[in-house]
């Protein structure tokens, strides 16, 4: 087992881990912002079902999340969804992209109730619409509030996208499993531990960038 | 017909009436200045009149500007028409923390031009050039109103960086912005130190004072100013009007007994 082999696999299954991390992000950062609206509507079933399936997701494991999108749609139903030389990838992008979209409209939802009424009603009397209010009023103040919350969920994603080993998408672990576990070498887990290490570090210093460009008022 | 007609005027929470059918009128240019202990409807009376919260029963006429009548049915676009020709000065300020003392007065102005044109203009360059005249314009407004609440010197800073007093007055100053006919206040300086009263009051007199004087409501505790500025007093308790007259009248020879015992209270 040469440095360079080790290595090489490495860059391959953590580009499928990137690509997760990514494509979850593009997906359920928008997707929490709706779900947050439907779980804050005044139509009170609305507000109750999305509620009650953002507690589900977030009450049970993701790893259940990911064996129930790859096998109960082929198993119940006999659909295959998720075949083809892709099918493991798309499912456990699915269930990342539904288990985060939940954290995240939890956090929207705490943003946006948190801003004072008088903010909403100052804008009112000023004759701003709706869609004036939340653009130029709302949305700086929520995103500064939810900057950390999120921030911390977005180095968890990092360190869950591990977890699509168990359908076997072939991520960082997974390429690599067979031989340290076959030859007993140690070694390649700490390295893959410095790929994480240095991963969640470049995060931790964007964010901490985008606390400070947000820096310049107070909420 | 007076300038601004209110008949009637009733509203609920729930089970709960607070105001139980209010009545008035003022003249343009007259400062109104309404007292009373808290929990009077002072609030709620001032939030009807600016349409942030709908009165149940009555009619709110202003002359040359609109008629609400309770009983109907407005849009949100007619409601936010209506609403335009009022102004209001909330106890808290609320200024918009991410934006600077210019911007908040800019804003709110441009957003307006910026309808205004989109409706003149279809599409294309003419609008565009028109926008831009326009923030040109609005900004040259700001910055002047700025200046004439004496904050030339703060148009950059955020509202953190300001104090209370300042932060009222650049409320003020994003109120005047929407040339409202009528401006409300809602107890302008009680959420501030009382050092810092004075020159909110001082720029609020200044608007009565100048040469085409403001029509302005004011809802305060601060019973010197209503007594020396206001052309006309109301005193309100519970839900009702329970005395009105000039600040003569009603601080010298108080005819309801409530509010006798409010401004013996006061000590005025
Ligand atoms: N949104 C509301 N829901 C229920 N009750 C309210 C609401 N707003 C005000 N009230 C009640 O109405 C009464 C008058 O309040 P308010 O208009 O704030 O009086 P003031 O400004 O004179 O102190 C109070 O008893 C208050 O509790
Ligand atoms: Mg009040």
């Amino acid at each position: 087992m040469g440095f360079l082999d080790v290595t090489q696999k490495l860059f391959e299954g953590f580009g499928v881990s990137c690509l997760l991390f990514i494509l979850t992000l593009v997906f359920s950062l928008p997707l929490g912002l709706v779900i947050s609206f439907g779980s804050m509507s005044k139509f009170k079933p609305l507000s109750w079902i999305v509620r009650t399936f953002v507690w589900i997701i977030r009450g049970t494991p993701l790893m259940l999340q990911l064996f129930v999108v790859f096998y109960v749609p082929g198993l119940l139903f006999n659909i295959q969804l998720f075949s083809g030389d892709n099918g493991r990838f798309t499912a456990a992008l699915v269930a990342f992209v539904i288990n985060y979209a939940c954290y995240f409209s939890e956090i929207y939802r705490g943003g946006i109730e948190g801003i004072p009424k008088g903010q909403y009603e100052a804008a009112e009397v000023l004759g701003m619409t709706a869609v004036e209010t939340f653009f130029t009023v709302i949305l700086m103040q929520v995103v500064k509030r939810i900057l950390a919350p999120i921030s911390n969920e977005v180095i968890t994603l990092v360190k869950d996208t591990s977890l699509a080993r168990v359908i076997a998408v072939a991520e960082i672990f997974f390429v690599n499993e067979m031989d340290y576990l076959a030859y007993g070498i140690v070694w390649p887990l700490f390295y893959i531990a410095v790929f994480f290490l240095v991963f969640v570090g470049a995060l931790t210093l964007f964010f901490g960038w985008c606390e400070k460009k947000l820096s310049y008022y107070r909420v | 017909m007076a300038f601004l007609e209110v008949t009637g005027l009733k509203k609920r929470f729930g089970n709960t009436s607070v105001l139980h059918g209010v009545d008035f009128t003022m003249e343009k240019g007259e400062v109104l200045a309404i007292i009373g202990s808290s929990g009077g409807g002072k609030t709620t009376l001032l939030r009807c009149l600016n349409f942030l919260e709908m009165a149940n029963e009555g009619t709110i006429r202003m002359e040359g500007g609109f008629t609400f009548h309770a009983a109907k049915q407005y849009t949100p676009a007619e409601i936010r028409e209506m609403r335009l020709k009022m102004g209001l000065v909330f106890q808290s300020f609320n200024l918009f923390p991410q934006y600077t003392a210019l911007e908040n007065v800019y804003i709110p102005m441009q957003l307006r031009a910026k309808e205004a044109l989109r409706a003149e203009y279809p599409f294309g360059h003419a609008r565009r050039e028109a926008i831009g005249n326009a923030k040109v314009r609005n900004m040259a407004q700001a910055e002047k109103l700025l200046a004439e609440v004496g904050l030339a010197d703060k148009m950059g800073n955020y509202p953190y960086q300001l104090s209370g007093g300042q932060q009222q007055r650049v409320a003020i100053a994003r109120a005047l912005a929407m040339q409202p006919d009528i401006l409300c206040f809602d107890e302008p300086t009680s959420a501030l130190d009382p050092a810092l009263t004075g020159e909110v009051l001082r720029v609020i007199r200044s608007l009565k004072d100048a040469e085409n004087g403001r029509t302005m409501i004011v809802v305060t505790h601060e019973m010197e100013f209503a007594a020396h500025v206001a052309d006309k007093v109301i005193f309100m308790a519970d839900g009702v009007i329970e005395e009105m007259g000039t600040p003569e009248e009603v601080f010298g020879n108080p005819k309801s007994e409530k509010c006798r015992a409010f401004l013996h209270g006061e000590k005025v």
